[in-house]
């Protein structure tokens, strides 16, 4: 057989297993997770780790339900800011702006995916934690639930701007050109058909969205306060819930992880396999979705 | 149908098409203002996409440049409480971990994305073990790019750091990191890959080479510019990842000396100045150096891709 | 014969760019007839179609040059959303919205709109009707409307047109995508059409243009492939004897 066969043949092998090696890591995050997770699995309980409302590692008490409720929260309140944005960008770069426009915005936008998130966190802690701290509410310390919640809505704008946008242009030209046809304003046919048609794309950008939210760490503990207490309303009006500090899972995770040991550390792996499982359903559901549309 | 009801149907057109008509003009003004004040809102969404882009740059690159200057840049940090000193020594562990981690991953990804284009295509709907296991591989790429980054820290710390015993170091950084800039380097090399024409793999398989040849002499010099942006892309990603450091890297400010090294990068440098001490004005010092590398290693993609379009005489 | 003009246009050019893709089109298209515009490919014809409800100016780089008028009045004064609500469309390929039947032809009147069900009711059904689909279709309104068979789309698609009241109906070769059972009946349906609606019908297909309109215009190619109306006449004396050389040779199949 000719050298260059058996060339051939040894590139192809030393290329098939490169491309597993994906899976590989994925096995052995799963497989590490897990094992050092298993201690706390099995001797706090499920049920407690979970449900428990108190995180007091000296006194052996590791209940996750506020980091959370904390995690839900924050990217709630980061959708609540930066849907309208980012759809809103979507919808500009896809429909409306001129070309020379995009030009500008569509790097722009790039760009902010590309700020390390310890800027952001920076920012925020300089800028905008004084800002919300002028908010006249007792115990409203300006580091919290709604300073995450804006450094968080401008993080997830490409993530979900980009696919969305996507999305948008996917859709035939037929349907465009068969509602202006009928004499609709182009607003009408952005809402009535071009929308509507690309729904299922831009579901899956706002669900990828909330991946990327509920994965970011350091920004979130630069700006969220980190006390590990339940999110709860400042005052009489629920909304300063909002003001309330919080933890993530991502922050419990890396605040916590270099000085813990024993069933502490192994509470915090915990952690790491709830938001693994977290993450994984939203983004798995999210392509999902993506495939629908484009099979 | 009957007659009658037909005659029927269409008395009520007459009265029905004076309304549609007659309605389409009379709200035509609504819907005009209608979409005047929703375009209205995009182009401020738009405008505040922007705007949130120049103040998170425009404040931390105006405060940074307040302190840089050479000595800034050319002493190490002290530590201390208000953060004394410069940056030297993160600049360096930066350049190291960048070169360590891109070192493992971009011959490792590269590789992976030759294999999942240029062999996995033809296996579209053949069935036995090597379709199924190009079908794993793909879905391990696309699980790994939604890790979220501190899981990989996690990682990283229960397998390098604590079960290889290779310690805070630079060396088990730069191994979770490559794990994490993995699918990065895959993703974009596969778009670089997919835009070489099928007619230059088709020309140089007709000449009677092997497929390898054909990757090896056509198809990579072809992709050349695209896999480089890859490269460069995941250069960007290890310089301002942080969570996967800080449970890693062990934040030492010192000079690293080998690979078994603790160290800090810029990054994690502008983090624990916020955090532990508080020296916000060194912070932005140090995150002015970041953004201006990331604004430089953006406008080097821009560059590169701009050329692969004219080069691959695209639109 | 003098019949009453609906569309008018006058020393009409197009330029997508630099490039000239109609020059000096000047016709007269009467109110209540069929007018086919016939001629080989990239001639411009279904460019100068989608002139009269000012499709073209979606594309980026289309300038245009002279007059276009619909009963005296200068389409390019008015509103491109209110004219396109007096002259409709139907495109080449049947696009349906990916929404049910009943959706799909009560989009026009919605967004002009009619609120109250029971007339949007009323308008679908006539609208079905006047396409003939209604009775294939009154049984499952909700279906999707892209589970019809091609040539039931293409009908869906001009009783979307038919409900918004149009007073024009443009069709851009509207069963070149359909077999010829379908294509015979959409045929059937413009002769019944034409009573209450002004027809402009691009084909590419002469025994369709022969058959089913009342007056043709063919359009060619010049040498800097710019579209140009070279004969414009009532169909039967184009198709029989047609007074310019070129006409007759594409007609009796000597070129295109």
């Amino acid at each position: 057989m000719p050298v260059r066969y058996i060339v051939d043949r040894v590139a192809k092998y030393v290329l098939l297993f490169s491309a597993l090696l994906s899976i590989l890591i994925v096995f052995l995050i799963g497989l590490f997770t897990l094992r050092e997770g298993e201690p706390a699995f099995r001797q706090i309980g499920l049920e407690h780790l979970l449900g428990g409302t108190v995180w007091r590692p000296e006194q052996d008490s590791f209940g996750l339900l506020a980091m959370i409720i904390g995690s839900v929260l924050v990217t709630f309140g980061a959708l609540a800011l930066g849907l309208p944005l980012a759809l809103g960008c979507a919808i500009l770069l896809a429909e409306v702006a001129p070309d020379n426009v995009r030009a500008v915005i569509r790097p722009a936008v790039e760009l902010l995916a590309g700020i390390p998130s310890v800027i952001y966190g920076l920012f925020g802690m300089v800028v905008l934690v004084p800002l919300i701290r002028g908010i006249d509410v007792p115990g409203n310390t300006g580091f919290g639930l709604l300073s995450a919640s804006v450094v968080l809505a401008v993080m997830i704008l490409p993530t979900i701007t980009n696919i969305a946008e996507d999305a948008i242009r996917a859709v035939p030209r037929e349907y465009k050109e068969g509602a202006l046809a009928l004499g609709v304003t182009h607003w009408q046919a952005i809402v009535g058909v071009i929308l509507p048609a690309a729904r299922s794309g831009i579901v899956a950008a706002v669900i990828l969205g909330v991946g990327r939210a509920l994965g970011e760490t350091m920004a979130m503990i630069m700006v969220i306060g980190n006390s590990v207490v339940f999110p709860h309303p400042l005052t009489a009006n629920p909304l300063t819930i909002f003001l309330s500090q919080a933890r993530t899972l991502t922050g419990n995770i890396a605040v916590e992880i270099n000085y813990a040991t024993g069933l502490h550390e192994s509470a915090l792996f915990a952690t790491g396999v709830v938001l693994f499982v977290l993450v994984m359903l939203v983004n798995s559901s999210a392509r999902l979705l993506m495939r629908a549309r484009t099979g | 149908m009957d007659k009658s009801v037909s005659l029927s149907t269409h008395a009520h057109t007459g009265a029905l098409a004076v309304s549609v008509a007659e309605l389409g003009k009379s709200n035509l003004p609504w819907r005009r203002a209608a979409q005047k004040i929703a375009f209205a809102f995009l182009w401020l969404m738009g405008t505040l996409a922007v705007a949130a882009l120049l103040a998170v740059i425009g404040y931390v690159v105006f405060q940074g440049f307040k302190v840089i200057n050479i000595e800034f840049l050319t002493r190490p940090p002290r530590g201390g409480l208000s953060g004394e000193g410069g940056i030297s020594t993160t600049i360096v562990t930066t350049v190291y971990l960048v070169l360590l981690t891109v070192g493992i991953a971009a011959p490792l990804g590269i590789c992976a994305a030759i294999y999942l284009v240029e062999y996995a295509g033809e296996m579209q709907g053949r069935t036995g073990l090597l379709p199924r296991l190009v079908e794993v591989a793909r879905f391990g790429v696309e699980t790994l790019a939604g890790v979220p980054s501190i899981i990989f820290g996690l990682f990283g710390y229960a397998l390098f750091v604590t079960a290889m015993h290779l310690g805070f170091s630079l060396i088990s950084a730069a191994l979770a990191g490559a794990c994490l800039i993995l699918p990065v380097i895959i993703r974009a090399t596969e778009e670089a890959l997919r835009a070489v024409p099928r007619s230059y793999r088709e020309a140089s398989l007709a000449l009677g080479t092997t497929q390898w040849q054909t990757v090896w002499g056509v198809v990579l010099p072809a992709a050349l510019p695209g896999i480089i942006t890859s490269i460069i892309l995941s250069v960007g990603r290890v310089i301002s990842e942080t969570a996967v450091f800080y449970v890693t890297l062990g934040g030492s400010y010192k000079m690293p000396t080998s690979i078994f090294s603790s160290g800090r990068t810029l990054a994690l440098h502008v983090y624990y100045l916020a955090m532990d001490t508080r020296a916000f004005d060194k912070a932005m010092g140090t995150g002015a150096i970041l953004i201006v590398a990331i604004v430089l290693i953006n406008l080097t993609i821009n560059y590169l891709s701009h050329r692969v379009r004219a080069k691959l005489g695209g639109k | 014969m003098q019949l009453p003009v609906k569309l008018e246009v006058r020393n009409y050019h197009l330029f997508y760019g630099n490039f000239r893709a109609l020059k000096d089109v000047t016709i007269c298209i009467p109110r209540n007839q069929i007018t086919a515009i016939i001629g080989p490919s990239g001639c411009g014809k279904s460019t100068f179609l989608r002139t009269f409800n000012r499709m073209n100016e979606l594309i980026p780089g289309v300038r245009v040059q002279g007059q276009v008028l619909m009963d005296g009045q200068d389409i390019f004064a008015m509103d491109p959303v209110e004219l396109r609500q007096r002259v409709g469309m139907v495109f080449q390929r049947p696009n349906p919205f990916p929404k049910s039947i009943y959706d799909n032809v009560a989009y026009g009147p919605r967004a002009h709109g009619i609120r109250d069900r029971r007339r949007l009711d009323e308008i679908v059904e006539r609208s079905l009707r006047d396409a003939a689909l209604w009775d294939e279709v009154k049984d499952d309104l909700n279906k999707s409307a892209l589970a019809l068979s091609g040539g039931q789309q293409q009908r869906l698609c001009i009783a979307r047109a038919l409900a918004v009241q149009p007073e024009v109906i443009l069709m851009d070769e509207p069963a070149s995508a359909l077999d010829p059972i379908a294509t015979l009946r959409i045929e059937e349906l413009i002769q019944t059409l034409k009573q209450r609606y002004t027809i402009v019908i691009v084909t590419h297909n002469m025994q369709q243009a022969a058959r089913a309109s009342d007056f043709t215009a063919f359009f060619m190619m010049d040498e800097q492939r710019a579209g140009l109306l070279v004969e414009y006449g009532p169909t039967r004396d184009l198709f029989t004897r047609p007074s310019d050389k070129r006409t007759e040779d594409y007609i009796t199949g000597r070129f295109g």
